[in-house]
């Protein structure tokens, strides 16, 4: 009798963890229907303040779409590697955040232009969208020749172009220009040298005289530059660095020998607050231009404030920087990947499943940001409309020009494209197809 | 401006740029003096000891208070190296103990990054980095206030560690545990207390190095950086000379704008970051203890 009592619990126990298996199976499956991004971030060492602003805000973003029910019901999961800012630990990082779970990365962002010269010949081969938030190769932005790279939002060449269509402006016209020096201070490396190219050409057709100074990294230490600068006189300065060590430094040895700031020019990564606050009264009347204007008032980023870090689930340790130039650059970047990851889904019928690299690439592609579009997500006005195209792989084009008053930064002047956007394409084109000549790429036909 | 008066700034501000690199060698000297060990961390101990201090200063320290706080802290520093990484060490070779300055670097670099976070912070020690009118008008030079403050701070510790080490009892003590640590502990000189105060002492002098730099620069990770500019000015200076760190400092400051300014066109520029090392080459070549370091004789 006790042996039929146990006999009948034995079978009915096993079938209740049969059907409660199954159902937790079941619903692991479901569950298990994820989105792997990687996270090569820099928050250690001299370039830290914009990686943990810029990083920190993807994480962030992540989270709150995945406290919203994730893209389609697919959550988002992601791996942090630590490249402090460099190309030959970015290939590292590149390499072991490349899989995970079997799951390859889509999308691969190195906040850097070495680090995306460093990984950038391998994209198609390894199908992952090289996705370079106004840094890295300009050239790749003809999508002919690089299918996998993107520039969006806005290159470098079309930065300087934008910055010296605004010296033009202040100087009272292209023809006030013919004369004017203009020093190019820069970091000595790749990325302080991207924007020379167009510079070259837009100062010749001016008649403007170009001097190109460098600084050798961390650029703790400027006074000979400055001094070069204070005997060539020049009309404006185009700042290019990066660390807020460099950047910093520039605008006290500016103070030092007397430059006025409001003729110095900063470069995108160097617009932020963490390097004008070091420098003090120094920075004060500083220009800089910006892909992505900061400020917490944006309905996405009060969201985000209310619902992550209300939650305590914020990745900045020092909530007060949310809204800053570095966040709200990094949380453009997340809003990109997952607009394209929604149209990936849509266009290959995966709504609601994880995507391969080549689709997420179809979807980024497909990117219109329309002003109603930026509207529903919330960041109506922190960056400027843009669609991309087959061959238009940078998107607006358009910067606004800022100015630091001593606690904040000003806008100056509202979403601006270059003078004339058809010459740098142009200029983007014949780069690109002398990079396809001498590596033997027949460019994809684009409708 | 003339060509000649040009000139004559560019020398100037490499000479005051010279004077604050010496703040930075200092540290190292005191260290190898005592152990003749090439202090790797002494470039994360400026990081360290100036985070440090700004970070008591935020906790609503008033200035002098968190500088002695941080002072305490660095002697807590010098302490912790003495008991778990020059004890557990000694009579080891001096590479050995090379590897673990640079092993000390990353837990300080580490440590500090931890415990205060990675921003970038302000330090304004009320003395302007703008020109002085008065020097414009007199001498038609760009220098200032803080330029000269380095100046004078520098000058102020090289005399004062000078006569510690000439004329006090911790001095003689030192010298002597530089020169044989086994018979200078064999007649009862106290060697951890020693070590325990050079430690101590180049934490210091690592804090006054990072208030300067950090004035003008930023309290930031890119200080540790700064090791490699003493690098050079300790080579041509010698390793043990006081006095050497600041002659060396003053030549390396003056010759690399000399040549940044001069020859750096000539190869794409950005040459400043290379130059004083080429020149501590034809040092080593020439003259290898440098220019005030102890000859070393060595029996074959």
């Amino acid at each position: 009798m006790i042996f039929k009592i146990f006999k009948n619990f034995t079978i009915a126990l096993t079938a209740i963890l049969t059907f409660l298996s199954t159902f937790f199976i079941l619903n692991i499956s479901i569950a298990e229907e994820k989105q792997y991004f990687p996270i090569a971030s820099s928050r250690v060492g001299p370039y830290s303040a914009m990686g943990t602003g810029y990083y920190g805000a993807q994480i962030d973003y992540m989270n709150y779409v995945n406290m919203n029910g994730g893209v389609n019901g697919v959550m988002l999961t992601w791996q942090e590697c630590e490249t402090e800012y460099n190309a030959v630990k970015t290939v590292e990082c590149y390499q072991r955040l490349l899989e995970k779970d079997g799951q390859r990365i889509v999308v691969f962002d190195t906040l850097g232009t070495p680090g995306a010269y460093a990984v950038i010949n391998r994209m198609a081969e390894d199908n992952v969208v090289l996705a370079q938030y106004g840094y890295g190769r300009t050239d790749g932005a003809d999508g002919r020749v690089w299918p996998w790279v993107f520039n969006a939002a806005s290159h470098y060449w079309s930065q300087i172009a934008v910055k010296m269509k605004f010296m033009a402006e202040q100087e009272g016209g292209i023809d006030k220009m013919k004369g004017k020096k203009i020093v190019h201070l820069h970091i000595d490396s790749a990325y302080g040298r991207e924007p020379l190219p167009a510079m070259r050409s837009i100062a010749k057709d001016w008649g403007v005289t170009l001097v190109e100074i460098s600084i050798p990294p961390p650029g703790l230490e400027q006074q000979s530059q400055w001094l070069q600068i204070r005997k060539e006189k020049p009309d404006w300065v185009t700042f290019w660095g990066a660390g807020s060590g460099m950047n910093s430094t520039a605008m006290t040895n500016a103070a030092r020998v007397a430059f006025p700031r409001d003729r110095m020019m900063y470069v995108t990564f160097g617009a932020a607050e963490e390097d004008m606050y070091p420098a003090g009264d120094a920075a004060k009347g500083t220009y800089a231009v910006a892909n992505a204007l900061p400020g917490d008032n944006f309905p996405l980023v009060a969201a985000i404030k209310e619902q992550v870090y209300g939650s305590g689930k914020g990745n900045l340790a020092d909530e007060s920087r949310v809204g800053s130039v570095y966040w709200n650059r990094g949380l453009g970047a997340a809003v990109m990947w997952i607009e394209a990851l929604k149209n990936a889904q849509e266009m290959h019928g995966k709504v609601g499943k994880a995507v391969t690299g080549a689709e997420f690439r179809d979807g980024y592609e497909a990117l219109n940001m329309t002003e109603d579009r930026l509207n529903e997500i919330g960041i109506k006005g922190m960056v400027a409309p843009f669609s991309i195209s087959c061959a238009n792989h940078e998107g607006a084009g358009k910067f606004a020009v800022m100015q630091w008053n001593g606690e904040k930064f000003e806008q100056v002047t509202g979403w601006e494209a270059p003078l004339d956007p058809a010459y740098i394409r142009n200029l983007v084109e014949v780069s690109a197809a002398k990079f396809a000549k001498e590596n033997n790429i027949t460019p994809k036909t684009c409708p | 401006m003339t060509e000649f008066l040009f000139f004559i700034e560019v020398v100037v501000a490499g000479l005051l740029a010279g004077t604050m690199y010496s703040l930075v060698a200092l540290g190292f000297v005191l260290i190898y003096k005592a152990s003749s060990t090439f202090n790797f961390a002494q470039g994360a101990m400026v990081f360290f000891a100036v985070l440090a201090f700004v970070g008591f200063m935020e906790l609503g320290l008033p200035f002098f208070v968190a500088f002695i706080v941080t002072i305490l802290l660095m002697g807590l520093v010098g302490y912790c190296t003495e008991r778990m990484v020059l004890k557990p060490l000694m009579n080891q070779s001096e590479d050995t103990l090379l590897m673990a300055t640079i092993g000390l670097g990353f837990v300080l670099e580490g440590l500090a990054q931890a415990a205060w976070g990675v921003e970038v912070r302000r330090l304004d020690l009320g003395i302007g980095d703008f020109p002085i009118q008065w020097i414009i008008d007199t001498f038609g030079l760009f220098v200032s206030a803080l330029d000269l403050t380095a100046g004078l701070v520098a000058a102020f510790l090289i005399i004062g560690l000078s006569l510690l080490f000439k004329y006090t009892k911790m001095g003689l003590g030192l010298r002597a545990v530089a020169d044989d640590p086994g018979a200078a502990s064999s007649i009862g000189i106290p060697l951890n207390n020693i070590m325990l105060l050079v430690w101590t002492a180049a934490g210091v002098v690592a804090l006054v190095a990072g208030m300067m730099w950090g004035a003008r620069a930023g309290v930031q990770f890119a200080l540790v950086d700064l090791a490699l500019k003493a690098l050079p000015v300790l080579i041509i200076g010698g390793f043990s000379s006081i006095p050497g760190a600041i002659i060396g400092g003053l030549i390396i400051g003056a010759s690399e704008k000399v040549l940044e300014v001069y020859i750096g066109p000539y190869f794409g520029g950005a040459i400043e970051g290379w130059a004083p090392y080429v020149l501590a080459i034809f040092f080593l070549l020439y003259r290898p203890e440098g220019l005030f370091g102890e000859k070393i004789i060595r029996r074959v």
